[in-house]
C-alpha cells in the first residue's frame, strides 16, 4: 500500500508533540473544542475513501472564524501541517489525516447567511450542505445548479475544494462555474477575499485557482454560489441499447443536432442490473447499455426537444425509448442512476470507484480496454458515466478481506486511468486527486508540470503546510511510483496494444 | 495556401532568450486590447505566426487552436459547424487573437447567462518563466487533476506566462434568436430586469442606452416565441449586439474616458457624472466622464463593484487590497521568477 503518507518519498514532516501542541492550543484558545483521546480521533481516521486510514495528531472542532484564525497561526508558526475537512464524503482521500498533522473540520459553520432572490446569490459557511442550499433557495423559485450524487451530505466547502460535478455539469458547469466568491484563510491567518459580488474581479483569477485545490492553498471560511431560476419542467427519456457503441454514438448525434441535454448519462448492463435490484426503477435488464436523457427549460421547448431526442435515439438504434409519464417515473428513473454507486455496493463486499474523464468518441475504446482489464485482474467493473460530458465511474468490485484483492482492485484502477490519460482524457473528471490519484498524477503530468504546481503553491504557502501529500506529488514519489509517463499523445505502455 | 504554423519552438527560444539575457518581453498578438492596462516597455513578441485550429470535433464540443490564431476565424470555424463561443469575446479590432481573448479575458453581451472566458477554458499550452513549454488542463469537459492553472491565465493579461495555445469548450447555436426594444426609463429597465432574472426566461443580452431597454430572446422556436410575446417591444435587428460588443454604438464617439464599471447582479441605478450604458442587464456599466478616477472608484466601491479605466492612462486597473496584493506578487514571483512577461501591464510590481 503506497498511498498513505510516506516520508520517505512525500518529504519530512516536522515531528509535533501532541501534548505539547495540545496545551498550546488550549492556551491560546480555551473555548476550541479539540479531541485528543484515540477513541476520539478514531472516528476521523478516513473521509468518504474508507479504505485508507490514519489517525491525526489532534481533531479541532472550530465554530468560530477567529478561532480557524488563531489556530492556522499558530501552526504556521510551530509549523504543524493542517489538514481541512468538511462533511467528510469525499470520494479520493483529499480529507485523509496525517499522524503528524491536526484535523481541521469545518463542519459546524453551517449558517446560511443570506438568500438574495434579486441578486440572484446566496452567501453561506462551509460547512453547510450543497442540497440545504437549493432548498433555502426554492421558495425564490430558484436552486444552486451543481448536485454531486453526495448532495445531500456533502458541504460546499468541500464541493469548492473539490470543484465538484454531478449529473448536470455538460449544460450548468461544475462548481467552479456558479460561484462568486469565496472568503478564505491563508496558512498565515490572513484574510482574502476571492472574486466578488460582482461577475468579475480585478487581479489574477484566484477564485478559479482555488476552486479544486484540495485545501492545499487556503482554508475556505465562507462561499457565495450564484443561484439560477428552477427550469419550468424537466422531462427525462430512457433508450435501451443493444450495444454500448450505438449508445455512444447516439450521445453524439444529440448533440451534433444542437441539443445540450440537462443531463445525459449511461450505464453498461452490470451497473443497470445492480440498479434494478435495488430500486426497481423499471431498467431494463437485458439491454448491453442505456442512456438517461433529461432536457429541461421552457415548456414549449422541451416537448420539442423530447420529439427530435427519441428521433435520434430510435435512428441510432435504441431497442427502446420511453418517456417517463410523470413526475414520480422521471425521479423513479434517476434514482436509480443516483443509486448506482450503493446498488454495486450490495454486490460486492467493496468496491472501488474511479473518475476519468475521456473525448467521448474514445468510449468504445476505452470501455473494450476496461473490459479486458477486468479479465486480466479478475475483478468484475460495472460503468456509470456522465456521458454528456466523458467524465466515467467506472466501479471495480472486490473483497478487502481476501488477500491481496484490494491491491489487485488498486492496481486494476490505475491501470483504467492511464488509460484515460493515454486517450487524451484525466485521471480525475470530479473527485479530486486527493492521496488516491497521487500516483497517476505521475502519468498526466511530466516533471516540469508538476514542478510548476509546486510552485503555485509555494506562492500561499511556502512551508507546505497546508494538507501536505494530497494534490500533487513530489517528484521523488513520481520515479518511484509514478506510472510510465503517457505525453503529446504518444501511448507507449503495452496494455494498450491488446485492447 | 493554409497559413496555418507551429512556431512554438521559436517561441521557447525567444522566451528563453528573454530570460538569460533579462529582457523583459512584450507579447503582442493583434494588439486589439492595447488601450487596457499600462503600456509596456520591454521586446515584442508577436504570437501571430503561430496560428491554426489544431483539433475541432463538433460533437465533442471542444476546438483547440493556437494562440495566435484570429478569432474571427474561429468563429467562422464554429460558424460552419453551427456551433459558437458563448461568452461572445469582443474583438476590438479586425486582428483579434485568440490568445488576447484569454489573455484579457473579455466577455460580450451573453455573459451573466452564458458565462465568461475563463469559465470556457477547457486546456492551455504555457511557455513559462522557468523557460518550459507545458500543457495543463486538458480537451475534456471536466477535469480536476492538478491546480487549474489554465483558467487562472484567462485575464492575466500575459503576466503569468505566454500562453500558445487553448481548448475551448463551445456551445451549439440556439434555434432561435430574437432581438427586442422596449421604450422605458433606466431606473424602470433595472427593475424589470432584477424580477425577470428570477424567472426561467430566454434572455441572452439586456442593455440599457438611457431611452431604451435592449433583449435579446435565445432558444427554441416555443420559449423564444412566449417570451417576444409577453415582452413586447419593436423588432429589433441583431447586428446591435455585434456594435454594442464591440463598442461601435454612438455612445462610444464621446471623447470622455470611458470606464467599465462591474458591479453586483440587481444593483439599482447609479447616479454618476457623465454618460452611461447598461450592459449585461446592469452587471456591466460603460461611463463616459470626465469626474476624478478617484470619485468614481469610490462610488464603485461602495455598491461592492469595481471601475477599470478603457482608456489609455496610468493605473487603469482596479486597485487591489494590500493583503491579496501580496499573493499576487508571491504568484508573480513563482511563475515568472525573472518578471519577463509583460511586467507592469496590470500592476506595476506585478
Amino acid at each position: 500500500m503506497n498511498i498513505l503518507y510516506d516520508e520517505r518519498v512525500d518529504g519530512a514532516l516536522p515531528a509535533v508533540d501532541q501534548t505539547a501542541l495540545l496545551h498550546a492550543l488550549r492556551d491560546a484558545l480555551p473555548d476550541l473544542e479539540i479531541l485528543y483521546r484515540q477513541e476520539d480521533l478514531k472516528p476521523y481516521e478516513c473521509d468518504g475513501l474508507s479504505a485508507y486510514r490514519t489517525v491525526p495528531l489532534l481533531v479541532a472542532l472550530p465554530e468560530r472564524l477567529e478561532q480557524v484564525q488563531a489556530l492556522l497561526r499558530l501552526c504556521h508558526q510551530r509549523g504543524v501541517p493542517v489538514v481541512a475537512r468538511g462533511a467528510g464524503t469525499g470520494l479520493s482521500g483529499g480529507a485523509l489525516p496525517l499522524a503528524k498533522g491536526i484535523l481541521l473540520v469545518m463542519a459546524r459553520f453551517k449558517r446560511i447567511l443570506e438568500v438574495n432572490p434579486q441578486g440572484r446569490f446566496a452567501r453561506v459557511q462551509p460547512g453547510v450542505r450543497n442540497l440545504a442550499i437549493s432548498q433555502a433557495a426554492a421558495p425564490h423559485g430558484l436552486y444552486y445548479a451543481p448536485d454531486p450524487s453526495s448532495q445531500i451530505a456533502c458541504s460546499i466547502g468541500g464541493n469548492v475544494a473539490e470543484n465538484a460535478g454531478g449529473v448536470h455539469c455538460l449544460k450548468y458547469g461544475l462548481t467552479v462555474h456558479n460561484l462568486l466568491k469565496v472568503d478564505i484563510l491563508t496558512i498565515e491567518g490572513e484574510r482574502l477575499t476571492l472574486g466578488s459580488d460582482a461577475l468579475d474581479s480585478p487581479g489574477f483569477d484566484l477564485l478559479a485557482l482555488f476552486t479544486g485545490s484540495e485545501g492545499m492553498l487556503g482554508i475556505i471560511t465562507e462561499v457565495t454560489v450564484r443561484l439560477l431560476p428552477k427550469p419550468q419542467v424537466a422531462r427525462v427519456l430512457l433508450a435501451s441499447f443493444d450495444s454500448v457503441e450505438d449508445a455512444g454514438r447516439a450521445v453524439a448525434e444529440i448533440i451534433a443536432a444542437g441539443i445540450i441535454p440537462g443531463g445525459l448519462e449511461m450505464m453498461d448492463n452490470l451497473a443497470i442490473r445492480a440498479a434494478e435490484d435495488f430500486i426497481h426503477a423499471g431498467y431494463p435488464v437485458h439491454a448491453a447499455a442505456i442512456l438517461l436523457c433529461e432536457l429541461d427549460g421552457v415548456e414549449a421547448d422541451v416537448h420539442d426537444d423530447c420529439a427530435r431526442v427519441a428521433e435520434l435515439l430510435a435512428q441510432a438504434g435504441a431497442s427502446d425509448v420511453r418517456l417517463a409519464c410523470d413526475e414520480a417515473e422521471r425521479m423513479r428513473f434517476w434514482a436509480g442512476r443516483k443509486n448506482a454507486f450503493p446498488a454495486v455496493g450490495r454486490m460486492s463486499p467493496d468496491y472501488y470507484c474511479m473518475d476519468g474523464t475521456i473525448p467521448r468518441r474514445e468510449l468504445p475504446r476505452v470501455l473494450k480496454g476496461i473490459s479486458d482489464l477486468s479479465t486480466h485482474y479478475g475483478l468484475r467493473v460495472a460503468n456509470v458515466f456522465h456521458a454528456g460530458d466523458g467524465n466515467m465511474h467506472p466501479l471495480i468490485l472486490f473483497d478487502a478481506n481476501l488477500p491481496g484483492e484490494l491491491e489487485r482492485a488498486e492496481a486494476l484502477g490505475g491501470k483504467i486511468l492511464e488509460l484515460c490519460v493515454a486517450v487524451g482524457g484525466s485521471i480525475t473528471g470530479e473527485h479530486g486527486v486527493g492521496r488516491e490519484k497521487i500516483n497517476q498524477m505521475c502519468a498526466q503530468f511530466n516533471s516540469d508540470e508538476i514542478t510548476l504546481f509546486h510552485a503555485v503553491k509555494a506562492a500561499f504557502d511556502p512551508q507546505g503546510l497546508l494538507n501536505p501529500g494530497k494534490n500533487i506529488p513530489t517528484l521523488h514519489r513520481c520515479a518511484e511510483f509514478g506510472a510510465m509517463h503517457v505525453h503529446h499523445g504518444q501511448l507507449p505502455f503495452p496494455d494498450l496494444e491488446r485492447f | 495556401m493554409s497559413m496555418d504554423r507551429d512556431i512554438s519552438q521559436a517561441l521557447l527560444e525567444q522566451v528563453n532568450q528573454a530570460l538569460h539575457q533579462g529582457t523583459p518581453l512584450r507579447i503582442q498578438g493583434g494588439n486589439s486590447k492595447a488601450m487596457l492596462g499600462n503600456p509596456l516597455a520591454g521586446e515584442l513578441l508577436d504570437t501571430r505566426s503561430h496560428r491554426g485550429i489544431v483539433s475541432y470535433d463538433p460533437t465533442e464540443l471542444v476546438l483547440t487552436a493556437r494562440a495566435g490564431t484570429p478569432l474571427r476565424e474561429i468563429e467562422a470555424a464554429l460558424h460552419e459547424a453551427g456551433q459558437m463561443l458563448p461568452c461572445e469575446p469582443p474583438h476590438l479590432g479586425h486582428e483579434a487573437t485568440l490568445g488576447g481573448m484569454v489573455a484579457a479575458g473579455l466577455s460580450g453581451p451573453r455573459r451573466p447567462w452564458a458565462g465568461s472566458v475563463r469559465d470556457y477554458v477547457l486546456g492551455t499550452r504555457v511557455i513559462t518563466g522557468h523557460g518550459k513549454l507545458l500543457r495543463f488542463g486538458g480537451e475534456v469537459m471536466k477535469n480536476v487533476a492538478g491546480y487549474d492553472v489554465s483558467r487562472l491565465m484567462a485575464g492575466s493579461f500575459g503576466c503569468l506566462g505566454l500562453l500558445t495555445e487553448v481548448s475551448l469548450k463551445v456551445l451549439p447555436r440556439p434555434r432561435q434568436c430574437l432581438s427586442l426594444r422596449l421604450p422605458m426609463g433606466r431606473h424602470q429597465a433595472l427593475a424589470e430586469l432584477a424580477e425577470w432574472g428570477q424567472q426561467p426566461l430566454p434572455i441572452s443580452a439586456a442593455c440599457h442606452d438611457g431611452d431604451a431597454l435592449y433583449l435579446r430572446l435565445e432558444g427554441g422556436e416555443g420559449s423564444v416565441q412566449s417570451a417576444a410575446r409577453r415582452l413586447g417591444g419593436e423588432v429589433l435587428d441583431g447586428g446591435f449586439w455585434r456594435d454594442l460588443r464591440e463598442q461601435r454604438l454612438a455612445f462610444f464617439d464621446d471623447p470622455a474616458p470611458l470606464w467599465r464599471l462591474s458591479v453586483p447582479v440587481a444593483t439599482g441605478d447609479l447616479d454618476l457624472p457623465g454618460q452611461q450604458l447598461l450592459d449585461w442587464a446592469g452587471a456591466q456599466r460603460w461611463l463616459k466622464s470626465t469626474a476624478a478616477p478617484g470619485d468614481i472608484r469610490h462610488d464603485i466601491d461602495k455598491v461592492g463593484g469595481h471601475a477599470t479605466l478603457y482608456t489609455p492612462g496610468p493605473a487603469s486597473s482596479p486597485p487591489l487590497p494590500d493583503a491579496l496584493m501580496r499573493y499576487h506578487r508571491a504568484l508573480k514571483q513563482q511563475l515568472d521568477p525573472q518578471g519577463v512577461f509583460n511586467p507592469g501591464r496590470l500592476y506595476p510590481d506585478l
